[in-house]
């Protein structure tokens, strides 16, 4: 084994398997939980609840509908510009990243469009509550995620990435990701569960 | 790619690591400083500190109750002094104080020089404690949270909680979350990435085992805390409605997800404790832990079935009888791993030879608390005498001899242990003997009356009870105990005191111990270990003196230098071969200054001056920029 | 003096079965105790010594871990769990099904007892003395006025939780006629200490006629004094938060007083129902009970005075 006799090692790694991809894929399991709790909450109340569930009807499809498909975009995406990146084509990185950032922003921003046409805010019931903490929290998440991205893209222009270094964009790439997939969780249990339960 | 070509330790290596490791002197040192030792230290002080605080909380409480109709404290005094003594002991003491002794030991018993994220170790250091100070400034505004540490809804909202009291306590726990979070993160990949090469996971100590486990546990338990906290400040500040039947809340809601939080967490504060004994029995026994496998095995068990039992802290809340069943049965099953454990620690005395100095004294004892507090758990674990059993001084006695037994003795042993790595100096055996022997009585002198107390029909958190009940001599006498205990505690300070004067020197290993932390001097240097050490079996120290574990293959003075900046070695998680050579980061403020913009939110969410939130956040991204921004020399794949 | 409300001494089926269990479990927990300590004990005194002896293998000990962390604790565990479900199972429901339901709803701090009637005008509405007849299973409806409470009368039944937006059912039934103690179990704020309340098991026949007078309304006051302190009850702030059946009074925040002289203490058993204490507690409830919900209202002592003769008339 081990390290009594000489060995040639490298110096940091560069992506998956590095400490700092554990460290990502761990907050996303810790994360990943919380959106776990909070949709169990939605639906023990919906269970507890003596009215109808939703109280005002299932939510519309109109804007929620296009606006998944816009993040799920936004994902292929980034996936594009992170295996840009390990091939060491920095054009890709560059733009895939900017794409991301763009359909991000359009996907907060109708968000922002559905909240400002809800008939309920978050003091008029819990389903209110519920309705605004859970994809405000996953609003939020979005918004950290753009910030990471907008700080990566600004590093892809200075240089700071290349083929075997390229840590901070898979990290980014699979948090972004995740906050996709809490996505369609969300959508699922609060736009769909309610036209079948 | 680089060379790493085993060296042995020299005058001028030593030299060469020191300047690398070393923190400088000054301010800049003192809040920039990454080493794990020193933040091990400062949170091994900082909780030890909170105990005391909530040792005084409950030395008053005692008072109080040590007659019938006792006018010494208000009832609103007394309110919140139970609840920020329960607060304080469960989560700024009983957890943190085992992150301290993993930060400090981790790295030394791996066989590293650092934990995976030194930057973000003294974060969470940071963390912990502002939140710990937070949450203690409630007590300058009179305001301290009054709800108990579990603090159930409706009793917490708005109407019925008026004034800052729960707002303190909601934003405390989630900057703690915070906090708590990080660390665990840190631990995880410490282990899978900065062991010893060989140190493969049959070989790790059990009280890596027990880190380990509670770190995952953090990881999937602490989320439903965060939830509930969240939800809790939105219902107070921007009346929303989550546990407001009147719109569609539910009560239980809380209840459920502060349990599925609350039940990981109580076997979050014992397991790296257990783990501290398993480890430290067979240095005392002079042979190595019976059952090693089983013991690991349990204590994996252990924290993944304790997500399973929450709701055994509701049966008298109306839930249909099948449900109680179960939860009664998942409760019974989770006392196996804990009775596979003490049989482990038993059947290592009674195949050993017992060395009797005061950490193993500590060990001894525990054995006996746990076993009552475990008993008395399984009494309350069968539904229909819960019924009787809930929210009275048994659930009160059942919680103390599982939190002073298993989390309280084993620190102090450990302390006792590791103290003389620390510090370089032993601690005096004769006054260990009397700390011992007046902590021991003393707990049982106090609490175990609480039990009767329980049995005779006393509720639990009353500030006051009428005479003629027949409640008062119980109270008295565990008045009385406790105040014992509490000089107890007492005599470690004065211990601990005097050791710093004038403690014999320790050596490096004064216990003959097997484990790695002992093969470097005490106190350890910055770097740790000169030559990184390789590990051939579970007893590195131990080696050719146990016939079957072969020749000795672990190798302590050979081994790289790696002396190029601060670095140290990457293994592959299962097996622990080298795979790469990491750079570790230099002292930051990063770390201290997120910290405190982190404060300045909650401040500002606390007291709803919004831009004071916003300009922290912005401050929080910015550090957090700043922070991760490579710096002139980005590390070479 | 009083003894403990233990409920390891009962006077009902449904606490009979749960402190059979609990003996049963204690005596357990007490031998495996005793067993672990002398382990422990035995294994240190016997080969303990002040000095390191050199480290050896030592036997594997697998037999003790086998033994006595498996196997053993399957067997007391898997007998204890049977004995939990069965115990369980048989206090589920009564052998005859009660005929009387009660519905107690918790307030901070104190309790309002309603003994429930298909007609509304035979609902009697009482508080903090609740009567049963012995020998006869009482249902029990638990329902909370504002925050979570827990209705817990030791020596005749366990805890059974008040929350809100919720109706939790139990039932009891007390085979002795004797007065049992019962607190709030559940912290429920500032009183919690000071919410506490009786069961008096009477004889079936004493019942129903103690029953029969809590329907009815007050009796019209004769004695002079007792006219001027309905008087000043009903002009003063009492009336906007108590009820007197049979007089203007309907206020709601605090216990009904049709038959307040009937109960033997007041303020949730906080106090004894003497006139002593009753004029204390009209004078200023907020020194004998800190934080409750009734203030001290201005009164002059001759108004204090025909006032506390009347409220002694509500028998
Ligand atoms: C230190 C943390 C800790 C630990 C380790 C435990 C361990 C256990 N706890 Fe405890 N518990 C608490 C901390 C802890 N608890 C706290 C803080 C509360 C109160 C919260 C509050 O309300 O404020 C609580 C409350 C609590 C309740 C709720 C009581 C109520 O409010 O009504 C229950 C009910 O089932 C329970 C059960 C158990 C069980 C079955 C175990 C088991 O894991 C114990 C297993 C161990 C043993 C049994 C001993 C060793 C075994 C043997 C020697 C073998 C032989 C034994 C037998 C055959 C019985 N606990
Ligand atoms: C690790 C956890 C831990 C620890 C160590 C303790 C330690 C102690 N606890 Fe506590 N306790 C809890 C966790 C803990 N507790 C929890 C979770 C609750 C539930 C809260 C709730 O219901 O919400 C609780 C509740 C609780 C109650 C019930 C309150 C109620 O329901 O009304 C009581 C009452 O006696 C009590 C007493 C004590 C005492 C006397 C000590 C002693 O061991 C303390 C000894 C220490 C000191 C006294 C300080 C150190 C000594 C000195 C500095 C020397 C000088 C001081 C003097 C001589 C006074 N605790
Ligand atoms: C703001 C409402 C309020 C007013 C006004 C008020 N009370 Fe009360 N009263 C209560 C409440 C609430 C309780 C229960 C207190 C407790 O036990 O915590 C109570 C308790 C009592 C009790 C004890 C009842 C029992 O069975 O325990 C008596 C007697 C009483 N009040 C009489 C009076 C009289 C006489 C007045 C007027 C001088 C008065 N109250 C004014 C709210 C009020
Ligand atoms: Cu009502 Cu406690
Ligand atoms: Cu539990």
């Amino acid at each position: 084994m081990a390290t009594a006799v000489a060995h040639r090692l490298p110096v940091g790694r560069a992506g998956k398997g590095a400490t700092g991809w554990w460290g990502m894929l761990l907050l996303i399991v810790t994360e990943a939980s919380l959106f776990a709790y909070l949709l169990f909450s939605y639906f023990y109340l919906g269970s507890m609840a003596r009215g109808a569930w939703p109280p005002s009807g299932p939510p519309e499809l109109r804007l929620a509908l296009p606006n998944t498909v816009i993040l799920l975009l936004s994902s292929a995406a980034m996936w594009w510009a992170e295996s840009g990146v390990r091939q060491g084509r920095q054009g890709r990185l560059r733009l895939g990243l900017l794409l991301t950032l763009v359909l991000g922003i359009v996907f907060l921003a109708i968000q922002v469009v559905e909240y400002s046409h809800k008939q309920f805010t978050p003091a008029t019931d819990a389903y209110g509550s519920l309705f605004f903490t859970i994809t405000g929290f996953h609003g939020a998440h979005v918004a950290v995620g753009l910030l990471m991205i907008a700080v990566v893209a600004v590093r892809a222009w200075l240089g700071h990435f290349s083929e075997r270094r390229h840590l901070a964009v898979t990290n980014v790439s699979w948090y972004w990701h995740f906050v996709d997939v809490v996505w369609l969780a969300v959508f699922t249990s609060l736009y769909l569960s309610p036209r079948f339960l | 790619m680089a060379t790493i070509a085993p060296a042995v330790p020299s005058p001028s290596l030593h030299e060469r690591l020191q300047r690398i490791w070393e923190t400088p002197p000054g301010l800049f040192g003192i809040l920039g400083t990454v080493d794990h030792k020193t933040i091990g230290k400062r949170y091994l002080v900082t909780a030890f500190t909170f105990m005391l605080a909530g040792g005084l909380e409950a030395a008053l409480m005692r008072a109080q109750l040590a007659g019938p109709n006792e006018r010494l404290l208000t009832p609103e005094a007394y309110n919140q002094l139970f609840s920020m003594h329960g607060i304080t002991m469960i989560f700024l003491y009983a957890s943190p104080i085992l992150s301290g002794f993993s930060n400090y030991i981790w790295p030394l018993m791996l066989g590293s020089r650092d934990m995976a994220f030194p930057r973000l170790n003294a974060l969470s250091y940071w963390l912990f404690l502002f939140s710990g100070l937070f949450i203690y400034s409630s007590f300058l505004v009179g305001q301290a949270p009054d709800r108990g540490w579990f603090a159930y809804a409706p009793l917490t909202e708005g109407p019925f909680s008026p004034g800052l009291h729960m707002d303190f306590y909601a934003l405390g726990l989630l900057f703690l979350t915070v906090s708590t979070t990080v660390g665990a993160i840190n631990f995880i990949v410490t282990l899978f990435k900065l062991r010893a090469p060989g140190m493969s996971i049959n070989r790790l100590p059990i009280f890596i085992w027990g880190t380990l486990t509670t770190s995952f546990a953090v990881l999937f338990a602490m989320p439903s805390l965060t939830a509930a906290c969240v939800m809790l400040y939105f219902d107070r500040r921007f009346g929303m409605h989550f546990f407001d039947v009147a719109a569609g809340g539910h009560p239980l809601l809380w209840q459920h997800l502060f349990w599925i939080f609350g039940h990981p967490w109580v076997y979050i504060v014992v397991l790296p404790a257990m783990g501290i004994m398993s480890d430290m029995i067979p240095t005392f026994c002079r042979r190595p832990l019976a059952g090693y496998t089983f013991v690991a095995l349990a204590t994996v068990s252990t924290g993944i079935l304790g997500f399973g039992v929450w709701v055994h802290h509701m049966f008298a809340t109306g839930l249909p009888d099948l449900s109680t069943d179960f939860f009664s049965a998942a409760s019974m099953v989770i006392t196996i791993p804990s009775a596979v454990a003490v049989f482990a620690w038993l059947a290592t005395i009674w195949h050993g030879r017992p060395v009797l100095r005061t950490p193993f004294l500590f060990a001894a004892g525990f054995i006996v608390l746990f076993v009552i507090g475990g008993v008395s758990g399984v009494a309350t674990a069968a539904v229909p005498f819960d019924r009787q059993l809930t929210d009275t001084y048994f659930v009160v006695a059942h919680l103390h001899y599982v939190l002073v037994g298993i989390n309280l003795f084993p620190v102090i042993a450990g302390f006792y242990y590791w103290l003389p790595k620390m510090t370089g100096r032993m601690l005096s055996e004769r006054l260990g003997r009397w700390n011992f022997w007046t902590m021991f009585l003393g707990f049982n002198l106090g609490f175990f009356p609480m039990h009767i107390a329980g049995l005779l029909g006393m509720p639990r958190r009353i500030y006051t009870y009428p005479a003629g009940l027949g409640w008062g001599t119980v109270n008295l006498v565990t008045t009385i105990g406790s105040y014992v205990f509490a000089v107890g505690v007492l005599l470690f300070l004065v211990n601990v005191l005097w050791s710093l004067l004038r403690g014999p020197a320790a050596g490096p290993n004064p216990w003959d111990a097997p484990t790695l932390e002992w093969a470097t001097s005490s106190p350890p240097p910055p770097y740790n270990f000169e030559v990184l050490p390789s590990v051939g079996s579970r007893h590195p120290l131990w080696e050719g003196r146990l016939p079957d574990e072969g020749t000795a293959r672990s190798v302590l003075d050979r081994g790289p230098e790696l002396d190029d900046g601060r670095e140290t070695l990457g293994v592959t998680p299962l097996d622990a071969e080298p795979s790469e050579i990491l750079t570790m980061p230099e002292d930051s403020l990063y770390p201290f200054l997120l910290a405190l913009s982190l404060l300045v939110t909650f401040y500002g969410l606390l007291t709803s001056v919004w831009a004071m939130a916003v300009a922290g956040a912005v401050l929080v991204i910015a550090m957090t920029i700043g922070w991760l921004w490579p710096g002139d020399v980005p590390e070479e794949a | 003096m009083l003894l403990s409300p233990t409920y390891l001494r009962t006077f009902g089926v449904v606490a009979d079965r749960m402190a059979t269990l609990g003996w049963i479990l204690l005596i357990v927990s007490s031998v495996v105790v005793l067993v672990v300590s002398v382990l422990v004990l035995v294994g240190v005194l016997r080969r303990g010594t002040g000095s390191f002896a050199p480290v050896e293998r030592g036997g594997p000990g697998l037999r003790w871990i086998v033994i006595g962390g498996i196997v053993v604790p399957v067997v007391i565990l898997v007998a204890v769990f049977v004995l939990t479900v069965t115990t369980q199972a048989a206090i589920a429901s009564p052998a005859t099904p009660p005929g009387l339901t009660v519905r107690v709803i918790g307030h901070q701090w104190w309790w309002e007892v309603r003994y429930l009637d298909p007609s509304p005008d035979r609902i009697a509405t009482t508080a903090n003395e609740i009567h049963i007849p012995v020998g006869r299973p009482v249902r029990f409806e638990v329902v909370a006025g504002d925050v979570i409470h827990s209705f817990w009368i030791p020596e005749l039944a366990g805890k059974t939780d008040l929350i809100p937006g919720q109706r939790n059912v139990m039932w009891l039934e007390a085979d002795h006629p004797g007065v049992f103690r019962g607190q709030c179990a559940e912290y429920c704020g500032m009183q919690h200490s000071k919410m506490a309340m009786s069961v008096v098991a009477d004889p079936p026949a004493a019942f129903d006629a103690w029953l029969a007078r809590q329907r009815l309304p007050a009796a019209s006051p004769s004695d002079p004094d007792m006219v001027a302190g309905e008087a000043v009850f009903t002009s003063s702030a009492c009336a906007l938060c108590h009820t007197i059946r049979g007089t203007p009074a309907r206020g709601r925040v605090g216990p009904d007083l049709t038959h307040l002289a009937s109960r033997r203490t007041i303020a949730a058993g906080t106090l004894p129902n003497t006139r002593g204490y009753l004029a204390g507690w009209i004078a200023n409830p907020q020194a004998l009970k800190p934080g409750n919900v009734m203030p001290a209202v201005p009164l002059k002592p001759t108004e204090l005075q025909v006032l506390i003769t009347y409220l002694q008339s509500l028998n």
